[in-house]
């Protein structure tokens, strides 16, 4: 594949895909909370500009909807609420000591390979440049579940949890120009619910552990003791 | 059709209604109705697929076969009745203080909130609505299992949010990859239709669908309880309220697996090989296995009875991977009688709870001699999900083994030998429980057992002689699903 010889399109998505799977690694490395929320709004960012530029190229006016939707909950919505809770909280100043963190880091990358070995089939029905895209997004699904084990406050688990769903909004705009519009708005509701009640929840784990660090979360059991 | 969009409108009007008129001193009686009204409308659906078989609406977004209509009146028939529990139940509560009217209104319009979730999933026939239902059915009820905000609830709130969050999040993915196969082959809007994408399975890329199986088997999975990702489960079970354990296990994994069988045909027929069903049976008897092992070491009554969900979801799932149509014929009525007995179970044990005011295990005595019935109830209940003859339970387990030894021998004596182990696990922690000397003061307690005696009489019924119309619904779903017939 010589990156020369494809159309401006292409050549724009695979930027993008390395962009996104870049802020997937700066999340995992990032142990300051505001910060960490940044990058995400950033990814966020990075996302609505792949869906409009995807409208504009495919000519394609619903893909413009759920850019404007992404806009709205991943880079205003979400961010502004975590960052709240963070101000709220007097947690700006925490600086999560993450552990091993080269093992995290390293563990990301085989991550990325492992997508790119999973994916590889793909190549077989379609481009190269499909594998790249659906490869990234797989990884930073992944990443984003890498950031919940390896990160312990409540919030970079939101951020993560939001960053995995970026991850499939990826694959869906990149690989298939969009889902249908009914499931993308469907999928749009459920991940502004969820958000809503991330923002319940916070305020009632605060209330009975006074602390959003969940390996505070540790009364219930497999098997009792 | 019309049935088919009441069965939808009943439940959103339920929660429009509850959120707005707030919590009243009929609320539970209003939600019996609310039930009743819709169990009516899925048995009107129920008898025009009897009448004119599969029926599709002119927009192609819902499809009623014989394989979802069962479980559409099945979803309406365990809500029913555990509204009718759940009423005085839920009253209860208020009365010992551990509830307010605020949070008797989240529940009520959340019941019905997670009826409609429910509702959608079988009905639709877009995969991604079914994702999104999939979903919606976890926000619903994600509030409810922190309801009594203990710090226990909350954490296990958490665990089932962010659990079944990213595990359903896998299965978007799947989905995802679906879709990506089904545009190489045309249409773009209908292209996540059920029903086209099954005529084109053969045309769909068996590599893509492949690795989108593993994606959707994970995801979807996450939401059965399958063992490695089932550890949100009991918790859910054991801090919710006890109506929601009954409707989670009685429905919420159900359609779980209903989602994972849908698109495992379509997987079936892109690949033409049984990989989805290998992955399924490996899956299924680790689950089956682990939980049943796990049954003897649980202190509390209704963390018991979830692992004893996730054995028998383990079971299902490996005989749908086992994929003949005795196999698929014996999954069905297995899923059917286990959400029955299983709901019965939640009842019971919700009462026994209350009467000695604790769910551990070694605190619940006597259970016989201060409320007959109860005790009479959980004893016969278990004797049900454990397996015994008459009981459906047994009809259906006993078919999945003559399956087992038709297709592969040598995974029989594991699963006999797992079911002994599942009975005795339960046998230990039910007997003292039921027979045991009880406490001195233990009181009797106001307690309508009617859902309990209805839904045991019914697995008893299935047990002993299956309906035809059911029967025959069930060998229809059976060709669908394996493409020939068990009779």
């Amino acid at each position: 594949m010589n990156i020369e010889q494809l159309d401006f399109y292409t050549q724009a998505i695979l930027s993008m895909a390395a962009l996104v799977g870049l802020t997937s690694f700066l999340m995992l490395g990032q142990g300051r909370l505001l910060r960490l929320i940044f990058v995400f709004a950033l990814q966020g960012f990075l996302l609505t500009l792949t869906t409009a530029l995807a409208a504009y190229s495919l000519d394609n006016p619903h893909l413009y909807i759920s850019a404007v939707l992404t806009l709205v909950l991943k880079v205003i919505f979400i961010p502004w609420m975590l960052r709240r809770q963070v101000l709220h909280m007097n947690m700006h100043r925490d600086i999560e000591a993450l552990k091993n963190n080269t093992f995290v880091m390293l563990g990301g990358a085989s991550l990325m390979v492992f997508s790119y070995y999973v994916l590889h089939p793909v190549v077989q029905s379609s481009s190269a440049v499909m594998l790249n895209a659906l490869a990234v997004s797989l990884s930073v699904m992944l990443l984003g579940m890498l950031l919940m084990i390896s990160h312990r406050q409540a919030i970079a688990h939101v951020v993560g949890f939001m960053s995995i769903e970026n991850g499939l909004f990826f694959a869906a705009i990149v690989a298939t120009n969009g889902m249908p519009m009914v499931v993308e708005l469907g999928v749009a509701f459920d991940v502004l619910v969820a958000a809503v009640l991330f923002g319940i929840f916070f305020l009632h784990i605060r209330t009975s552990i006074d602390t959003l660090d969940v390996d505070m979360l540790n009364r219930l059991h497999e098997v009792d003791k | 059709m019309i049935a088919a969009y009441l069965v939808l409108l009943i439940p959103l009007i339920g929660i429009v209604y509850f959120t707005l008129a707030g919590h009243k001193t009929d609320t539970g009686k209003l939600n019996i109705k609310f039930n009743g009204i819709c169990l009516l409308a899925t048995i009107w659906l129920a008898v025009n697929v009897l009448n004119q078989g599969r029926i599709i609406s002119s927009n192609e977004a819902f499809l009623i076969d014989p394989f979802n209509v069962y479980l559409i009146v099945l979803t309406a028939f365990v809500g029913f009745t555990t509204s009718i529990f759940s009423s005085p139940y839920m009253a209860h509560e208020k009365e010992i203080g551990k509830l307010s009217d605020q949070r008797l209104k989240l529940y009520y319009s959340m019941f019905q909130g997670f009826m409609l979730a429910m509702y959608l999933v079988l009905t639709t026939n877009n995969m991604g609505i079914m994702w999104v239902a999939m979903e919606g059915a976890t926000l619903a009820t994600v509030l409810l299992v922190s309801l009594y905000r203990t710090p226990e609830s909350i954490e296990a709130a958490w665990k089932y949010f962010i659990l079944c969050g990213v595990g359903i999040a896998q299965a978007l993915f799947g989905t995802i990859l679906l879709y990506y196969a089904a545009v190489q082959i045309g249409d773009g809007e209908n292209a996540l239709l059920w029903s086209v994408l099954y005529e084109n399975a053969d045309k769909l890329n068996p590599e893509i669908l492949e690795i989108a199986f593993v994606f959707l088997l994970i995801g979807y999975g996450t939401k059965i309880g399958l063992v490695p990702l089932h550890n949100w489960l009991p918790d859910a079970h054991s801090e919710g309220p006890t109506p929601m354990s009954a409707v989670l296990s009685g429905l919420l994994l159900n359609d779980a697996l209903y989602a994972v069988v849908r698109n495992k045909m379509l997987v079936d027929g892109a690949t033409g090989s049984n990989m989805a069903g290998f992955l399924m049976m490996g899956f299924g008897l680790l689950s089956f296995l682990v939980a049943a092992i796990l049954l003897h070491r649980q202190k509390d009554i209704k963390r018991l009875f979830s692992y004893s969900s996730i054995e028998h979801m383990g079971l299902m799932t490996f005989a749908f991977g086992i994929g003949g149509p005795l196999a698929t014929f014996a999954a069905l009525l297995h899923m059917t009688v286990h959400s029955l007995t299983k709901s019965a179970i939640f009842v019971t044990v919700g009462h026994a709870a209350q009467l000695a005011g604790t769910q551990k295990i070694d605190q619940i005595r006597g259970l016989i001699k201060t409320q007959p019935r109860i005790g009479w109830g959980l004893l016969i209940g278990t004797i049900a999900i454990a397996g015994f003859p008459p009981f459906g339970v047994f009809t259906s387990e006993f078919l999945v083994l003559l399956a087992t030894m038709h297709s592969y021998p040598w995974l029989a004596p594991l699963l006999l030998l797992d079911i002994g182990i599942a009975f005795a696990g339960l046998f230990r922690h039910i007997q003292p429980m039921v027979y045991g000397i009880p406490p001195k003061d233990q009181q009797a307690i106001k307690a309508n057992l009617w859902p309990v005696i209805i839904h045991l009489a019914l697995v008893l019924w299935l047990g002993l002689a299956i309906p035809d119309f059911l029967a025959n619904w069930f060998s229809q779903a059976t060709l669908l699903i394996s493409g020939s017939t068990p009779l």
